[in-house]
C-alpha cells in the first residue's frame, strides 16, 4: 500500500532514543511544566521542539503524530491507584494526560498551534499512519508545513508483560520519539526527500517481501543497484531477523547495510528513528537510501529517501 | 476526485444505549427516551450512585448480536466472554453500516476502515489487573487501540487498510473526516469509518475525579446543567467514491461536504472561554463545504453538559451563526457522552437527520443559558428540509472538529 507516493521534503528531524540518552530538557522546557510530564511527553516535546528549531520554524501548520501505546506511564498510575484505592478519592492529573492524543495535545499548547492536529493509534503502523496523513495534507496543501512524529515508551508493566509475550526474549526493549519536519516544496536546509514509503501487512513470503520493496523502487523509476546504503531493523531476535538478510543478500549484495536498532530498541513506532537515520545519511552525503523495518513480522513498511540537488 | 469534493455517505451503523440498531435509536429518538439509568453492567462501586447510559445488553448477549460463535478465533485466546467490548460493539455498528450500504460485489472494491477509540480494550486490561500482575495474558492482549479495529476488519473481510485515531473525545469525527480523504485522493473505493468506546471503571473514575459528572440525569445546554453522562456505543458511516455510489442501487442522497479539524491550544481539559477551536473547526468545515453560516438547518451539538463545554461551545456558535441561528441539539441528552464513539454516533443522526428531515430534541432542556441568544430544540421535528448539518466533535487536548453533511444536489 503506497504511503507516501508524491515526494516530500525532510526539513529537520530529532531524535530521542535510549542508546543517545536524554537530552537537557531544562534547555528546551519550563522546569514547572518539565515535573508535569511523564517521559513519552517530555520526550515527544522536546523531540518536536528541537525539531523545529532546526527548521526555523515558530509553528508548524498542522502536527500528526503515532503511537502505539500512548501514554502507558499515566495510564498504569491511574489505573493502579483506582485498584488500590478502590475507586475511592482520587487525583485526576495521570487520567487527564494519560490520553493518546495527550503529546500531540501538548506541543500544540507549548507553540499555540491551532491548526490540525491528529493522533494515530494503529499498533506497528501508528507512525506510517500518521506519515500518510501528512502527506495528504501536503498534497491537498492544507498545510505548507506538518510536524509528524511516531513516540512510544516503555513502564516497568508494559516491560513485564511485553517479556511475559515472549517479545524480549532475544530483541531488546526499546522506546523514543523522532520527530520530522514535512513539506510539500524543497528549500535550500533539506535533509532529504522522502520520495516513496509502502507498507504491507502479514507478507506471508520473502518474495512477497522483496515484490513490494521492488515496486516502490519502480514507481520511483530506480532498480536496486541505485540504493547506495540500506537501513534495516534488525533487533537481535533470529527468526525476525531472518528476512533482513535474505532481502538484502538478494537484492542489495555488497551494499552498505546500517541497523537502528542498537540505538533505540524494539517498539512499534520505531520505525520512525530507523527514518531519522536515513534522513541523516542522506544529509551527510549519501544519494539514496533504502528502510526496511518490520515490526514482529506483521507491520512491515519501506521508505525510500534521497539526495535533494541543491 | 478533486480536493474539498463531496464524498458520498452510503450507510450508517450504530449501537447506543438507545438502540442495537439504526431504528431501534431513531425510535427512542422520536418518543424521547433516553438511554440513562443506574448502572446495570459495568462492575464499579458506582453503581446506584452515578447514571451512566450503557449499551442495553452483557457481553454474551453482545457477542450473538455480533454473531461471533462460541469459538472466536483469534488473539483473544479462541473463546467466547473474552472478547473486548469495544470490539464488540465496533463490530455490530459496522456489520450493520455495511449491510445498509448494500455494495454490490464489495470484494471488487477496495476497502479499507478508519476506526477509533479512547481506550481501546481497557474493559479486559481492568479484569487482567484485577486479578494482580499475574493476570491471564490474554485479557490484556486487547489493551491497544488498534486491536479492535484489526479484529473488526478481519470479521468483515475488509482487506486493503485499516487504521485507527484516538483524539479523545473528538476521534470519530476525524476518522470519518480521513477516512473521506482516503477516497477522494482515489486510495480507497469504499471506507467504514466512525468510532467505538465501551464503558470502563478507567473513564468513570477518571470524569468522577474532574468532577464534571452529573449526579442526575445531564442537562445539555440548561443554564442549570451540572455534567455530563458517560455513554458507550459505536457508530460507522460508510464512505464511497463516485464509482461505487453510481453502483449502488438506492441512491444515496447524503454527502460529506466538509470536514475541518483544528485544535484550542488552551489546556489539556478545558475549552477556551471563547472556543476558538470550536470556531475554527466550525469555521473552517463550513468554508471546505463552500456554505454560508445561514446554509446549515441542524447543528448535532458536542453538548456535553458540563459548564465549560456548553459555554465555550455556543460563544463560538454565537459568534460564527449571529444573527441567524439554525435548529441545534444535543443527542447526548439520550446517549450520554460515549467518547471515542460520540463523533461516529452523531454523524449517523446527521445523515438520517439528512435522509428522513429530522430534527432531534434536546432532552430535560428548561432554562436558557443567560450568555447565549438561543435555545436548542425541545420536540423532535419531522419533515422538515434539511439541506446541511454540522456535526461537533471537541475533545481533551484541544482537539476540535466539524463535520458537514450535505443533501445531494439533484
Amino acid at each position: 500500500m503506497p504511503i507516501v507516493n508524491q515526494p516530500v521534503y525532510i526539513r529537520s528531524t530529532a531524535c530521542i532514543s535510549p542508546q543517545r540518552g536524554e537530552p537537557d530538557y531544562r534547555a528546551l522546557l519550563d522546569p514547572k511544566l518539565i515535573r508535569r510530564m511523564s517521559r513519552i511527553i517530555r520526550m515527544g516535546a522536546a523531540a518536536a521542539l528541537t525539531c523545529l528549531r532546526e527548521a526555523g520554524v515558530a509553528a508548524p501548520d498542522a502536527i500528526v503524530t503515532g503511537t502505539a501505546y500512548g501514554c502507558l506511564e499515566d495510564t498504569g498510575r491511574f489505573l493502579n491507584s483506582m485498584i488500590e484505592r478502590n475507586e475511592e478519592l482520587l487525583q485526576p492529573a495521570s487520567f487527564i494526560q494519560s490520553t493518546h492524543n495527550t503529546v500531540g495535545a501538548q506541543i500544540a499548547l507549548l507553540l499555540q498551534c491551532t491548526g490540525y492536529n491528529n493522533t494515530f493509534v494503529h499498533r506497528g503502523f501508528s507512525f506510517e499512519s500518521a506519515l500518510l496523513d501528512a502527506a495528504l495534507l501536503l498534497a491537498d496543501e492544507e498545510a505548507a508545513t506538518v510536524l509528524v512524529g511516531g513516540i512510544d515508551e516503555i513502564t516497568g508493566t508494559s516491560y513485564a508483560l511485553l517479556s511475559r509475550f515472549g517479545l524480549y526474549r532475544h530483541a531488546i526493549a526499546g522506546e523514543g520519539a523522532a520527530f520530522f519536519l514535512l513539506t510539500a516544496r524543497p528549500s535550500t536546509y533539506d535533509y532529504a526527500r522522502l520520495d516513496g514509503v509502502h507498507t504491507f501487512y502479514k507478507p506471508s513470503t520473502d518474495e512477497e517481501v522483496r515484490q513490494e520493496l521492488i515496486s516502490l523502487l519502480q514507481s520511483n523509476d530506480l532498480a536496486p543497484e541505485n540504493i547506495d546504503v540500506v537501513i534495516t531493523g534488525n533487533n537481535g531476535d533470529e527468526q525476525g531477523d531472518r528476512v533482513y538478510r535474505e532481502i538484502v543478500g538478494s537484492l542489495f549484495p555488497g551494499k552498505v547495510n546500517l541497523t537502528y536498532k542498537q540505538l533505540s530498541g524494539e517498539y512499534p513506532t520505531s520505525a520512525s528513528c530507523g527514518l531519522w537515520m536515513a534522513a541523516h545519511q542522506v544529509q551527510s552525503g549519501v544519494g539514496r537510501v533504502l528502510l526496511y523495518n518490520h515490526y514482529l513480522g506483521i507491520y512491515h513498511s519501506v521508505y525510500l529517501l534521497s539526495h535533494v540537488a541543491k | 476526485m478533486t480536493k474539498g469534493s463531496p464524498v458520498a455517505v452510503a450507510g450508517v451503523g450504530i449501537i447506543s444505549a438507545i438502540g442495537n440498531n439504526v431504528r431501534e435509536c431513531l425510535s427512542a429518538l422520536e418518543n424521547g427516551q433516553a438511554g440513562m439509568d443506574d448502572i446495570a453492567w459495568l462492575d464499579t462501586v458506582y453503581r446506584r450512585k452515578i447514571p451512566v447510559a450503557e449499551v442495553k445488553a452483557s457481553n454474551s448477549r453482545l457477542e450473538e448480536l455480533a454473531g461471533v460463535g462460541q469459538h472466536i478465533d483469534g488473539p483473544a485466546g479462541g473463546r467466547a466472554g473474552l472478547v473486548s467490548r469495544t470490539a464488540l460493539l465496533s463490530l455490530i455498528a459496522a456489520r450493520e453500516a455495511l449491510d445498509n450500504a448494500a455494495i454490490p460485489e464489495l470484494d471488487h472494491w477496495r476497502t479499507g476502515i478508519v476506526s477509533a477509540n479512547t481506550v481501546g480494550g481497557m474493559d479486559r486490561t481492568e479484569a487482567f489487573f484485577s486479578r494482580g500482575p499475574r493476570g491471564r495474558l490474554r485479557q490484556v492482549v486487547q489493551h491497544e487501540c488498534g486491536y479492535s479495529t484489526e479484529w473488526v476488519a478481519d470479521r468483515l473481510g475488509i482487506r486493503h487498510y485499516q487504521t485507527t485515531i484516538s483524539t479523545a473525545c473528538s476521534s470519530s469525527a476525524n476518522a470519518i473526516g480521513f477516512g473521506a480523504k482516503l477516497i477522494r485522493h482515489g486510495i480507497l473505493d469504499v471506507v467504514v469509518a466512525g468510532g467505538t468506546d465501551a464503558l470502563t471503571k478507567f473513564t468513570l473514575n477518571g470524569f468522577n475525579a474532574l468532577m464534571i459528572l452529573d449526579s442526575a440525569w445531564c442537562k445539555p445546554f440548561d443554564g442549570e446543567r451540572q455534567g455530563l453522562n458517560l455513554g458507550e456505543g459505536a457508530g460507522y458511516l460508510v464512505l464511497v467514491s463516485d464509482a461505487v455510489a453510481a453502483t449502488l442501487s438506492a441512491r444515496s442522497e447524503c454527502v460529506l461536504s466538509g470536514y475541518a479539524n483544528a485544535n484550542d491550544a488552551y489546556h489539556q481539559t478545558a475549552s477556551s472561554p471563547d472556543g476558538r477551536g470550536s470556531w475554527l473547526a466550525m469555521k473552517t468545515a463550513l468554508e471546505r463545504s463552500g456554505l454560508q453560516p445561514a446554509d446549515i438547518d441542524y447543528i448535532n451539538l458536542h453538548g456535553t453538559g458540563t459548564q465549560n463545554n456548553d459555554l465555550a461551545e455556543g460563544t463560538a456558535i454565537r459568534r460564527l451563526f449571529e444573527p441567524r441561528y439554525p435548529k441545534m441539539s444535543s443527542t447526548k441528552s439520550f446517549t450520554g457522552h460515549t467518547l471515542g464513539a460520540s463523533g461516529g454516533i452523531e454523524a449517523v443522526f446527521s445523515v438520517l437527520a439528512v435522509w428522513h428531515g429530522f430534527v432531534y430534541p434536546n432532552l430535560r432542556f428548561h432554562t436558557p443559558m443567560p450568555e447565549l441568544p438561543f435555545v436548542p430544540e425541545i420536540e423532535f421535528i419531522r419533515d422538515v428540509p434539511i439541506r446541511h448539518v454540522m456535526s461537533n466533535s471537541f475533545g481533551f487536548g484541544g482537539n476540535c472538529s466539524s463535520l458537514v453533511f450535505s443533501k445531494c444536489q439533484s
